[in-house]
């Protein structure tokens, strides 16, 4: 049992930490989120260049061979500067996707695209009335000569803004929550019947809600077996609120040094309002939070790939309660121990108040969380 | 990083639970799982069988009786002993002044008094707390004055855990008035048995009596029972206060705690099916389990930097914090989970000469003695607030 990294993993902490720390200043994100793309080509190109879009494939399908820690470790860094690039909905998600469910000619058209950086990907998945129900698909897949034709809306498509290519859940069979009968297909963004609404995102990301009216696809674009692709998403996903979890650990420890620097600065009645206890007290709670997040972060990374999915399961679920409370703990007290500072736009301690409120309710809130572990400790 | 066990460490696991399925006596377990106070008799005949096995010590250094495990086989050892309701060692002899004294004592000091706790033939006591010194422990009173090659220690020490069983009790005690509270304090090992010393009980919300009063009055302790250098006493006691700080999250005993509070509440109806369907309930229980997990792999987080050289300031606070609120929360739950049956309480000797068990079903006997009694949780070994401050100080720099 072992929580330390080895000397190659602390290579690619430094270097991700060194990627933030030049390009996401607060200042240099804020331009980024206020053009048209939310994010920068070249960064990606850069991403790309370090090897980074393809670490977390295995050797297998063309990847660099990284497992869920090399993911942990570079989403968390990426946290710590809030950073815009789509690594989680491409590489994570939509990449995870085709590695895990994808025959050996959609694997060898996509997969090293995405390394290279030249393809996006996004998943659709929600739906008006799904929630967090990964299972919930209304969106329909019918048989059409040796094709198919989707129908449906999906709803806050993260990235689906950019993404070449949408993975689109949608059902070929059962009723509408039935585990079995749903299926993926891959989707060109531009396919005929593809229409889109796009918009910005609280956290200062991209999405999209994906309507899809009589989208005619191949048979070659089914990912995975038909009607039985929902233990492939359930996986994929897994991995995913792993990785979401490390970027809210660094995002978490992010804004309480900022939080902590302040108390420092600020002088009220005085003194430093760092010197209230009551404040102090406070601070440790943020602190403790984000300490025991980085324990269950590391713990989930080296889980990930456990073959005993009740455990894994449960230890998805654990993870993503824990990191949600204390990513609103720790995001709204930041606010808070800022006074009216923390109110304006244009300090850095808000937008880690955002995108770790938008954390705490992706793939499933806190209570979704909470209900899972107990139904699979039951 | 890497979480699995190895193939010595799943070999080590299966001698760990057929020692304890062989050793561990029923009797020991059942008081122990209960949550009821040991027995004076019960723990010691435990402890001389772990101290057979070697196993007293476990984070002694090698040279004093440890057991040179690596964080993953002291991970085992309690959670396997804490899965059995197995206790472990009393805290004030093997993980309070044991260090003290291989730390800091001189060569007779470590011969004389370290076989003795590992051999269970002294039972320690912890003389800190003072009527007028508690989280400002450094303001106490307790004098030692030098007479020839004696201190005569005058005063008073409270909450004196199982005092009433003790052979030795370590004590700072001031032996220099005139300088900075910190400055004037020693650390010495005192013999209970020296005249002068009164233990008054003192009864707990649990009715019963584990904590105590212990009254000095001209007790004649020789110079050689001081640990170190005169006025030196608060630095040993800060280090026993950070060295006390493993294991202290207790985490196996509230892993066993969750498994209680399955059995209880799987057994006890709600208004509608079981406890253990009931939303409410379930809810408050996986958020314990969660927030327990989250205890459990800060701890393991925190050896394995320690194990890898790495030094903490005063995280480990942490786990004071955390794992003594969650044992609240489960000792609250246990309770809870009773239903009217949690109401009707009286103390062990209530019973002695009386041909009757405590009313209600037999799991009911322990849950509110243990509830009384660990709300002293929070507030020994350094209050939560005090933690706070520490962390605050320490980590925070603020």
């Amino acid at each position: 049992m072992d929580f330390e990294l080895s000397d190659e993993q602390n290579l690619l902490k430094d270097s991700v930490e060194r990627f933030v720390k030049d390009n996401y200043s607060p200042e240099a994100r804020a331009k980024l989120t206020e053009t048209e793309l939310g994010f920068s080509r070249d960064h990606w190109k850069t991403m790309a260049e370090l090897g980074w879009l393809g670490l977390p494939f295995s050797e297998e399908v063309g990847g660099f061979g990284g497992t869920a820690v090399e993911t942990m470790i570079m989403m968390e860094s990426m946290g710590r500067g809030l950073v815009l690039e789509p690594f989680l909905t491409t590489v994570i998600l939509g990449g995870g996707l085709v590695a895990e469910g994808g025959s050996a000619e959609q694997i060898e058209s996509i997969i090293p695209e995405v390394i290279e950086g030249n393809m996006m990907l996004a998943f659709a998945y929600a739906e008006k009335q799904s929630r967090f129900n990964l299972n919930d698909v209304e969106t329909s897949a019918s048989k059409s000569g040796d094709g198919y034709v989707l129908n449906g809306h999906k709803a806050v498509v993260y990235h689906g803004t950019t993404a070449n290519k949408i993975i689109v859940s949608a059902r070929t069979s059962g009723a509408s929550k039935d585990k079995n009968g749903i299926s993926l297909f891959i989707v060109d963004n531009d396919a005929q019947g593809v229409s889109r609404r796009d918009y910005a995102t609280i956290d200062g990301q991209r999405a999209a809600d994906v309507v899809f009216e009589n989208v005619s696809v191949k048979a070659s674009a089914l990912l995975g077996e038909e009607g039985a692709a929902l233990p492939v998403i359930e996986r994929v996903v897994e991995r995913t609120i792993g990785a979401l979890c490390a970027e809210a650990v660094g995002a978490m420890e992010t804004a309480n040094e900022i939080t902590n620097e302040y108390m420092k600065q600020r002088k009220q009645f005085g003194i430093p309002i760092g010197k209230f206890q009551v404040l102090q007290h406070r601070m440790v709670d943020m602190f403790m939070e984000a300490e025991q997040s980085k324990s269950m972060s590391d713990m989930v990374a080296m889980k990930l790939e456990l073959d005993d999915a009740a455990e894994r399961s449960k230890a998805v679920s654990a993870v993503k309660a824990q990191v949600g409370q204390a990513a609103k703990f720790v995001g709204e007290q930041s606010i808070q121990l800022h006074g009216g500072m923390g109110m304006t736009d244009e300090y850095s301690i808000g937008h880690y108040f955002k995108r770790l409120t938008t954390i705490e309710m992706l793939f499933g809130n806190t209570d979704y969380h909470f209900k899972r572990f107990a139904a699979l400790s039951a | 990083m890497d979480l699995s066990f190895n193939e010595d460490d799943i070999a080590f696991q299966q001698e760990v639970r057929e020692f304890l399925a062989t050793s561990l006596p029923q009797d020991v377990k059942e008081r122990a799982d209960r949550g009821l106070h040991p027995t004076k008799e019960g723990q010691v005949r435990w402890q001389k069988i772990l101290n057979e096995k070697g196993w007293m010590a476990p984070n002694w250094p090698v040279e004093y009786g440890g057991t040179d495990w690596t964080i993953t086989q002291k991970y085992i050892v309690s959670h396997e002993m804490g899965s059995v309701a197995a206790p472990q060692p009393m805290a004030f002899g093997v993980s309070m002044v044991g260090p003290v004294i291989y730390t800091f004592g001189n060569q007779e000091q470590k011969d004389k008094y370290l076989p003795r706790i590992l051999n269970s033939e002294d039972w320690w006591c912890q003389g800190y707390s003072e009527p007028g010194s508690g989280s400002d422990l450094a303001s106490l009173q307790t004098k030692a004055v030098r007479d020839g090659d004696h201190y005569v220690v005058n005063g008073q020490k409270i909450w004196t855990s199982y005092a009433q069983h003790a052979d030795m009790i370590f004590c700072l005690v001031r032996t220099d008035s005139s300088v900075k509270a910190q400055e004037g304090i020693s650390f010495l090992l005192i013999d209970m048995k020296t005249p002068g010393i009164t233990i008054k009980p003192i009864y707990g919300l649990d009715k019963e009596n584990s904590l105590n009063e212990v009254f000095f009055d001209d007790v004649r302790v020789p110079i050689e029972n001081r640990i170190g250098e005169e006025n030196k006493g608060w630095t040993y006691a800060k280090f026993l206060l950070g060295n006390e700080r493993t294991g202290i999250a207790r985490v196996a005993r509230s892993k066993r705690q969750i498994a209680r509070v399955r059995e209880i509440a799987g057994t006890e109806k709600s208004e509608e099916g079981y406890l253990l369907e009931d939303p409410d309930f379930v809810r408050k229980l996986a958020k314990l389990e969660v927030d327990l997990m989250a205890l459990e792999y800060t701890e393991l987080r925190y050896l394995s930097m320690l194990s890898n050289g790495k030094k903490l300031s005063a995280e480990p606070s942490l786990l004071k914090i955390k794992g003594t609120e969650i044992q609240q929360r489960l000792t609250s739950l246990l309770v809870e989970s009773l239903g009217m049956y949690g109401a009707p309480y009286e103390p062990e000797r209530a019973y002695e000469g009386r041909n009757e068990t405590p009313v209600g079903p037999d799991y009911a006997n322990g849950p509110m003695a243990e509830h009384l009694y660990l709300r002293a949780a929070t507030i020994y070994g350094g209050s939560n607030e005090i933690q706070r401050n520490i962390v605050s100080k320490m980590v925070l720099g603020l």
